[in-house]
Order: C-alpha cells, then sequence, then structure tokens
C-alpha cells in the first residue's frame, strides 16, 4: 500500500492527537484527520464541532460541521454559545484542530482574503468561522493544509487567527491562554514552532520528500532542524482505516 | 401571541425593505422557504445577519436584494466558495455588500447580548487579529474586578428573526430539537419572529434538549413542510448533501444563477397552507 501525500498528511495529523481526550474540529482536513485518529488507536478520543456537540462519533466523514450524523451520535448536543464560552473559552479543550489558507513562519493564519495585486480586488475567502477563539482558548493548536509557496507565505495579507504573533512572548502580551500552534502538518513535511522564537522550523519530512522540496515550496528562508527525522511510513491498519473513511457513503 | 399564517402573508407582514434580518440555523433548521418567499416579495435593501451565510443568504446576495451582511463564516460547509457571496464583494455584483465581520465566538456574543437586552457581551476573543480594525461593533474593555483586557461586542437587535422549526401547537408554541445553534438567542433578540415549522401538532411532541419559544414571543407561525431544505429538520429530513455539491455549479456563474433562480424560486408555488 503506498501513501498518497495528502495520505501521508491525514496519518500524520491523525497520530498528532496522540495523547489528546477532547479535540475541537474544524471541518475538512482536521475532521478527516481527527475521525481517523478516533479509528487507529484513540477511540476514546471526544470530538467537539461548532455546531454543538461534545463527543461526536460520526460513522462516516461529514461534509459540514452540522451533518445530522453529529448530533445523533453525540454525548450531549449544546448551543452554539454554550459551546464557545462554556467549553473552549472556559479552557476545557485539549487540542483546536486548524486548517488554514495562509500560514506565516509564526503559525499565524489567514482564511479571509488574499491579495491579487494592485487595481485587484482580493480574493474573498471564506472568514473567521471559530479559528480565533479556537487557536486562543485551546490547550495546544494543530494546523494541517497542503504545502505550497502561495500557502506559507512571508507575510499575511490579513491576520485572521493569532498562532504566535511575532515571537515568543506575544501570547502573553496578547492574553491568549493556551500554548498556540505545536505543529503544521502538510503533505510534505511537520513544522515546529522553536521554543525559543516561535519561529518554525522543519522537524520532520515524510518518506521520500527531501528537505530542499520543503524548503522550495515555503514562501520564506525556512529554518531547519539540524536532525531532520523522516515520520514512520504509515502503517497498513492505518491506510486501511483512512481509506475506508473516505469511501464510507 | 403568535398568528398562524401562511408564509407570503407571514413574510409580506413581518419583512420589510430596508429591515435588519436575521436567518439562522446552524446547519440545521435553516428557514430556506421564507427566504424564497422574500425573494418572490423582491424584499430588499436588507441588512442580513448570520454567523454561517451558506446557500440561503449566497441566494439573497446573488439576487441583489441585500446592502450589507454581518457573519463570521462565508463557505460554502465543506465544499468550497459562496460564490455569489463572492462576487458581490469582490465585483460588486450585482450590488455592492458592506460587511460587518467577526468569528463565530463573537457572533454567538452579540446574539446573547441582544437577547439579553444588554448594549454588549464581553469575551476573550480578537486579540492581535486583524478583524477588529475592520470593524465598529469590536471594542475592549477592561474588567472593573481583575484589570484583564477584554473584547467587547455590540449586540445585534434584529428588525426581524426567521427560523424553522419542528413543531408549533395550535397557539403557536413552537419547538425544535437536534442541533438547536444559535436559534434561541437570534430569536429573543429580535423585534419580531416568524417561524416556519414542519408541522402543526395537538401536542409538542416531549424531546430532550429541546428548546420551547413560548407563542408570546413569537409573531407568526407558517407551516411549511420541507422548508428548511437544503438544509434538514431532525426527525423529519436529512441534510441534501447533494445539494451542497450541486450549488458550486449552479451560483458559480451569474447567468447560471439567475436562471436557477427564475426557474426554482420566482416560478415556485409555496404549498404551505
Amino acid at each position: 500500500m503506498s501513501p498518497s501525500p495528502d495520505e501521508l498528511m491525514t496519518v500524520n495529523a491523525a497520530r498528532a492527537l496522540t495523547g489528546a481526550r477532547t479535540c475541537f474540529v474544524g471541518i475538512g482536513l482536521p475532521s478527516t484527520a481527527a475521525n481517523l485518529a478516533r479509528r487507529i488507536g484513540q477511540p476514546d478520543l471526544v470530538l467537539i464541532y461548532e455546531s454543538g456537540t461534545l463527543g461526536s462519533k460520526p460513522s462516516r466523514l461529514p461534509l459540514s460541521i452540522g451533518d445530522g450524523d453529529l448530533a445523533d451520535t453525540a454525548d450531549a448536543v449544546i448551543s452554539v454559545p454554550e459551546i464557545f464560552n462554556y467549553w473552549l473559552q472556559a479552557g476545557r479543550i485539549d487540542v483546536g484542530f486548524l486548517g488554514a489558507a495562509q500560514v506565516d513562519r509564526f503559525a499565524n493564519i489567514n482564511t479571509t482574503l488574499v491579495d491579487r495585486g494592485p487595481g485587484k480586488s482580493p480574493t474573498r475567502l471564506p472568514g473567521a468561522g471559530g479559528a480565533p477563539e479556537i487557536a486562543a482558548n485551546c490547550g495546544r493548536v494543530l494546523i494541517v493544509l497542503r504545502h505550497s509557496r502561495r500557502a506559507f507565505v512571508e507575510k499575511l495579507d490579513f491576520v485572521t487567527t493569532v498562532g504566535h504573533g511575532a515571537g515568543p512572548e506575544d501570547r502573553a502580551r496578547l492574553g491568549l491562554p493556551g500554548a498556540g500552534p505545536v505543529a503544521v502538518i502538510t503533505d510534505l513535511a511537520i513544522l515546529r514552532p522553536d521554543p525559543a522564537t516561535a519561529e518554525l522550523v522543519l522537524t520532520d519530512v515524510h518518506p521520500g520528500v527531501s528537505v530542499q522540496q520543503v524548503c522550495d515550496a515555503t514562501g520564506w528562508p525556512l529554518r531547519v532542524a539540524d536532525t531532520v527525522a523522516t515520520t514512520p511510513e504509515p502503517s497498513d491498519e492505518e491506510l486501511t482505516a483512512l481509506r475506508d473513511l473516505k469511501a464510507a457513503p | 401571541m403568535a398568528e398562524i399564517r401562511t408564509l407570503p402573508e407571514a413574510v409580506a407582514e413581518l419583512v420589510h425593505d430596508g429591515d435588519t434580518v436575521a436567518m439562522e440555523g446552524f446547519t440545521h433548521l435553516i428557514p430556506f422557504a421564507a427566504a424564497h418567499e422574500i425573494v418572490r416579495q423582491g424584499i430588499t435593501d436588507l441588512t442580513l445577519v448570520r454567523m454561517t451565510p451558506d446557500l440561503i443568504y449566497d441566494e439573497l446576495i446573488g439576487a441583489g436584494l441585500v446592502r450589507k451582511l454581518v457573519f463570521s463564516w462565508g463557505g460554502n460547509p465543506g465544499v468550497g466558495s459562496l460564490h455569489r457571496f463572492r462576487d458581490a464583494v469582490e465585483n460588486g455584483w450585482p450590488r455592492p455588500l458592506e460587511l460587518d465581520e467577526h468569528s463565530h465566538a463573537g457572533m454567538a456574543n452579540r446574539y446573547v447580548a441582544g437577547a439579553s437586552g444588554l448594549p454588549f457581551a464581553v469575551l476573550r476573543g480578537y486579540r492581535g487579529s486583524d478583524i477588529a480594525t475592520r470593524t465598529d461593533t469590536i471594542a475592549t474593555v477592561t474588567c472593573p474586578f481583575t484589570g484583564e483586557e477584554l473584547a467587547a461586542v455590540r449586540a445585534i437587535n434584529p428588525d426581524v428573526t426567521v427560523i424553522h422549526a419542528q413543531q408549533a401547537d395550535r397557539h403557536g408554541n413552537v419547538r425544535l430539537w437536534g442541533l438547536v445553534g444559535i436559534q434561541k438567542e437570534a430569536a429573543l433578540a429580535a423585534k419580531r419572529v416568524l417561524v416556519t415549522v414542519e408541522e402543526i401538532v395537538d401536542e409538542l411532541t416531549p424531546h430532550a434538549d429541546a428548546v420551547t419559544l413560548p407563542t408570546w414571543a413569537i409573531a407568526a407561525v407558517a407551516r411549511v413542510p420541507g422548508g428548511a431544505h437544503p438544509s434538514y429538520a431532525a426527525g423529519y429530513s436529512v441534510r441534501d448533501n447533494g445539494y451542497y455539491l450541486a450549488w458550486d455549479d449552479i451560483s458559480r456563474d451569474r447567468e447560471t444563477f439567475l436562471a436557477w433562480l427564475r426557474e426554482h424560486v420566482l416560478t415556485e408555488e409555496v404549498i404551505a397552507q
């Protein structure tokens, strides 16, 4: 079984949830990874969706954060103000799992707009959703997105969601309670913030990917760890679980 | 006390040109049929409020009825862009669209403040984000007890809130269940409330976790079976995910969208009674 780049990303994103008890799940890539995590060794992982479900156990991948399956299989269904105020803002959730259109070297996120150059109006993206407060208030944050120079940019066109601001002191200065992004997982690699500078550093590449490939796909001079690990090949069990999940009607 | 009305009567009576209208339902119970009726009646210059504009506001924006949008996430969930929303923001077609943009937590708290009769709500949010630089409905306040600086968001008090629910009884008491989203807060924040329902029953079905809105908090109830489609009503229908996928093609092109609007909304007979 040979994994595709997207499968490498999703399997590694699911692995990154090891040890988490509760996860606030964004739709799309994060939702796929979080549901995979429940199938490969973390059956008790509590999935929380912003539509108001605590402990969803969907039998198939939801298209939206409000598919009926998420509510029908939940431990509790609650209102939107309650999920954001009592559960997220009060600091009860271990991991926030987010996607992004653009990230910068401090793992700040843009999901609002992308500049198209002078004289043109920016490309409009969906906007913030739950992300700013998920990134602020969860114990730690995982970001998953595909690696390209369009996505990994020197300067965000809009700061929708703060990761580490402009350095290691910024989260404390801004009063953001959680630890912020601890990993950015892509189809090529895993980047992690340097504890001293908060800048993302290339720490892992997926099998068959070179360090140079990752640097070429990053829009700033990417710092590279002294020793770059290679992520373990996805097991047959992991790949089978992921393919079954994606194939489920 | 809620009047039991047909949908055309209720919309004509409660929704007016220039109104601020919230049509809520977080993925579940989105009041699509009422939006179609607003299109048919050509009610325009609206300020629309909704956490997730979804297909329902994409349609109203594309129909040229919307002056301003107050929202927090403007995509087609799990599919991609809302093309009519993007065309209005990027190109001003069919008319420019003013935005008041928030995060979900901010919008949720704005409704809570509105429902509570308070001028603003407080949350720990927006710090360091560019969002706060683009709107006058986010400010900061200092906690008088701890000194912590927090975000203040202005209350939302729509002229009219429209929601869809599973049931009403003959007196106009309403019950909804499943993902209850922000509907209770949106309804109680509004001056007038219109509820479309799957059915009108003698006795409301007891249901754990249900939200009940008493008749005296509602202006009108209209029976519209299937009125949430392509969203859904738990216990009555399932989300039509195929429709959300198909909307990507329907809405991408202006002419295709307008043809769809003519064929599926403007000529549609209302089945409510």
